[in-house]
């Protein structure tokens, strides 16, 4: 099992030392100077000259990598060509209204998925199943900024029961939060229920077909023991893992969701760092982003392995 | 092998046309093909008329889908655009197999050194959420038409790098391909006659699977402004622009995403049904990674 984490470990730090060098080759790819372009019409050759040395611009490549990366590892992203801010705390200022978004959106996913999945398995071919199918196919197809447009024409248009968009802190105001993280979630969470929902039903109609499924019923235990004592337990162990990966690129921010909603997160950041051509601080965010994928893939595959012995003797 | 792939096709085709939603799948796709090839001659009136009277119309007669805030044929707009999506969703993916197939191939063939370097590289690529790195891209090379297609080629490349690998890996250990190797015949020789036609299955499934995603991120990408630019239309931007009218003009978000949803379900449902024949075993790797935008 040590051996497994180690071996894990080593990998995510190889794949995030190359996410830095992806991250780092963004700024070189953009036509230009980038200080130049990001200051457009409010350039001044102080500024200017201030935000190169800053972003270490006037090395050379190979200086300014192993600068970045020295940097990023004590938590210095640079400053933003806008404001002047560290892009540590900008990015990490709009972390918890991605979190509070991204956990909403999978707790409706999971509420969603769950019983839907396994009763369309355990019912398969029935009615229920059909129409969890037709949901699932529908999830994978529908865009989730269309669906959210209809729920905000529905919702706060015709109806009038929640705003339209905007944010509330959960600190500040639950029942405020509570009215404007609904749509947004739902938006999100629906799409991500049906996509577990299919992982949900093709995992425990696999299981049932085991022989020691077929030995609990041949000793004449009733369904319902055969499905909460031995089904689910096996057929929930590779829906973990679909669940933190969709956890994980929800974390990533919901960048269209969120300009939709006006949802003060880390994809409504990574817009207005587009918009803004603030380079620093989109490098920031994206790198955030990578960092935190990598690290949910790495616990999911460690749990996994602790849930399931087999993996770490692969 | 050549007759047995005949047979692998027509029973492909065979067991699509006994498949009502996969029918149904090619027909929406038939006709938007006629639709982004002839969507021009097709629009009722030109996309960029503008008639400042006929402001925020909704649906009639004149106007099927209404009109938008400067007064223009939604339909029309609509119409035109599926060429946009189908363009860039065939180029991008095209990218992507072309790019992806050959690291997939190369790395699963010599393995060693070039597959863990090659197969590393993909690894970092799909470290990032696939919008994130798209808008990344666009965002460093200029949002626009071609760099929207490059950027989506780019996030998809490492889904069929790993595709065509694993197809590789269990090729190369056949029977066939280690006598191929034995008389002699060259790497080159070996991967076109052997190793190709017997991974085509699961690369055809991805192809068409990864078609609806690239639709999807194309709107995606068009919605925050990265995509073609105006006054051309594209649907994921008609929907950015009517947003601000929803309470009011409702035809302006619903026309422009059910074309969306319309295309991507005909892709999914023509995808789904080619997984069933040609490959049932295979992963939905494209579902697995359709990070939510």
């Amino acid at each position: 099992m040590s051996r497994f984490v180690l071996r894990r470990l080593l990998q995510s730090a190889v794949v995030l030392l190359g996410v830095t060098l992806v991250v780092f080759l963004l700024l070189q790819l953009v036509p230009g100077d980038p200080v130049r372009v990001a200051l457009g019409t409010r350039f001044d050759p102080q500024t200017y000259e201030a935000l190169r040395t800053r972003a270490g611009l006037d090395r050379p490549l190979v200086a300014q990598y192993f600068s970045y990366v020295g940097r990023a590892v004590t938590g210095d992203l640079g400053v933003s060509f806008r404001s002047g801010q560290p892009v540590t705390r900008i990015v990490l200022e709009r972390l918890p209204a991605t979190l509070s978004l991204a956990l909403t959106a999978v707790l409706i996913a999971v509420l969603v998925a769950f019983p839907l999945g396994v009763l369309a398995a355990v019912r398969s071919g029935s009615a229920l199943d059909h129409a969890a199918r037709v949901f699932s196919q529908f999830g994978v197809s529908v865009p989730d900024f269309w669906m959210g447009i209809m729920g905000i024409l529905l919702f706060a248009g015709v109806l009038g029961w929640l705003p339209p968009s905007g944010y509330v802190p959960l600190t500040e105001d639950p029942a405020g939060w509570l009215a404007h993280v609904l749509l947004p979630a739902a938006t999100v969470g629906l799409v991500t229920a049906s996509i577990l929902t299919r992982f949900i039903r093709s995992s425990v109609l696999e299981v049932l077909s085991a022989d020691y499924v077929r030995t609990a019923e041949a000793k004449g235990l009733r369904t319902r023991v055969v499905v909460l004592r031995h089904v689910l337990r096996n057929a929930l162990i590779p829906v973990i893992t679909v669940v933190a990966v969709q956890l994980a690129s929800l974390l990533g921010g919901v960048i269209v969701v969120e300009v939709l909603f006006a949802w003060p997160g880390i994809g409504r950041l990574t817009y207005d760092a587009v918009q803004a051509r603030d380079y620093p601080v989109l490098q920031g965010a994206v790198l955030l982003v990578a960092a935190l994928f990598l690290l949910m893939n790495l616990l999911v595959d460690i749990l996994y392995a602790r849930l399931d012995p087999r993996i770490t003797a692969r | 092998m050549s007759a047995a792939r005949d047979s692998q096709a027509r029973r492909a085709l065979s067991a699509l046309r006994h498949d009502p939603p996969a029918v149904a799948g090619a027909v929406v796709l038939l006709a938007l093909v006629v639709v982004g090839t002839a969507g021009r001659w097709l629009a009722p009136a030109g996309v960029n008329d503008v008639d400042v009277d006929q402001m925020l119309h909704p649906p009639s007669w004149a106007h099927p889908f209404g009109t938008d805030e400067l007064g223009r044929d939604v339909l029309s707009r609509v119409l035109v655009a599926a060429r946009v999506s189908l363009e860039v969703g065939v180029v991008s993916v095209g990218i992507a197999l072309l790019v992806g197939a050959g690291i997939g191939l190369v790395a699963g063939y010599y393995r060693g050194w070039v597959d863990n370097v090659l197969m590393r590289g993909m690894d970092v690529l799909f470290a990032f959420p696939v919008l994130l790195l798209a808008v990344a891209i666009v965002a460093v090379l200029g949002p626009g038409l071609l760099t929207a297609m490059i950027a989506i080629g780019v996030v998809y490349t490492p889904i069929f790098a790993r595709v065509t690998r694993a197809g590789v890996l269990s090729v190369r250990e056949q029977v066939f391909v280690r006598a191929a190797v034995s008389i002699g015949a060259s790497d080159l020789r070996i991967i076109r006659r052997h190793v190709l036609p017997n991974i085509a299955a699961p690369l055809i499934v991805q192809t068409s699977l990864s078609l609806a995603f690239a639709i999807l991120s194309e709107a995606a990408l068009s919605f925050l402004g990265l995509g073609i630019q105006p006054p051309a239309p594209a649907w994921g931007r008609m929907l950015f622009d009517g947003r601000g009218f929803v309470t009011e003009a409702w035809w302006l978000g619903f026309f422009p995403g059910a074309a969306i949803f319309l295309t991507v379900l005909a892709f999914n449902l023509v995808g789904d049904a080619l997984r069933d024949v040609l490959d049932p075993r295979q992963l939905t790797l494209g579902e697995a990674s359709r990070s939510t935008t």
